[in-house]
């Protein structure tokens, strides 16, 4: 089994491709592997609670760990401490580590 | 540094477009910081990137001077990147497509950066701990 690091760039509410990413993230957790889902630029919109939120949140529920860049959420006022279920805010460093242990990382 | 990696990053877009390009600066400071060697493979518009004219300006309808309107050019946080490198004695690989440098007339640069063909971006991904690819759409 392997790690992956899959960073989405994108606004879902901009973007379809943005669902076939989350699909993939959850395919790839439910195949047992380890998913991180870093959420940075416009691709922390869904992590406010909204209508795409349910979509992110189902993804954390496949066992992926969702992950918002806290700077881009400060961008765009979005408080870190009222995200949507199952993501967590965090520095763009868990990026750099986890590419420096190796973590297979694909950016959308 | 025990932890010291290699850490590749391949660069397409403009600057002055999209927040990619500030998202990959980011990612690269914290790479030197941390003492990773960093390569940069930059092509396409991204060869613009260090482009050595780039120069901060007034803002007219703002009623700003040049120096109130502190105008950021990435030319300036890419020298900053190399100097940060050799600081924390991180080696920072920048290599410019030089294809897409010719296509722009962008060969005039910042010190520091070379120019290369994506030969040399098979190579950084053959040598590196992990290689980011971030692509434009």
């Amino acid at each position: 089994m392997s790690n992956y690091l899959l960073i989405e760039s994108r606004d879902p509410f901009e973007s379809n491709e943005v669902a076939y990413f989350y699909g993939l993230a959850k395919d790839l957790a439910q195949a047992g592997h380890g998913v991180t889902l870093f959420l940075v630029q416009n691709g922390v919109l869904p992590a406010r609670p909204s209508v795409q939120a349910e979509a992110v949140a189902a993804v954390a529920r496949a066992g992926v760990e969702v992950l918002a860049d806290d700077f881009a959420l400060r961008e765009r006022g979005i408080a870190a401490d009222r995200l949507a279920v199952g993501v967590k805010a965090a520095s763009l460093e868990v990026v750099v580590d986890r590419l420096a242990a190796g973590h297979k990382a694909l950016w959308h | 540094m025990p932890d010291k990696k290699s850490l590749t990053f391949v660069l397409m877009d403009p600057p002055y477009e999209n927040a990619r390009t500030t998202t990959a600066l980011r990612l690269m400071d914290i790479a030197v910081r941390r003492g990773h060697d960093i390569n940069v493979f930059a092509y396409e518009g991204a060869v613009n990137v260090a482009f050595s004219k780039q120069s901060p300006h007034a803002n007219a309808v703002h009623g700003r001077d040049a120096e109130q309107e502190d105008h950021p050019n990435p030319k300036d946080w890419v020298a900053a990147l190399f100097q940060e490198a050799e600081k924390r004695g991180s080696r920072l690989d920048w290599v410019q497509c030089g294809l897409c440098v010719d296509e722009r007339g962008a060969g005039e640069c910042i010190p520091g950066l070379r120019r290369g063909s994506p030969a040399d971006l098979v190579k950084f991904t053959e040598t590196s701990t992990n290689t980011l690819v971030i692509p434009t759409k």
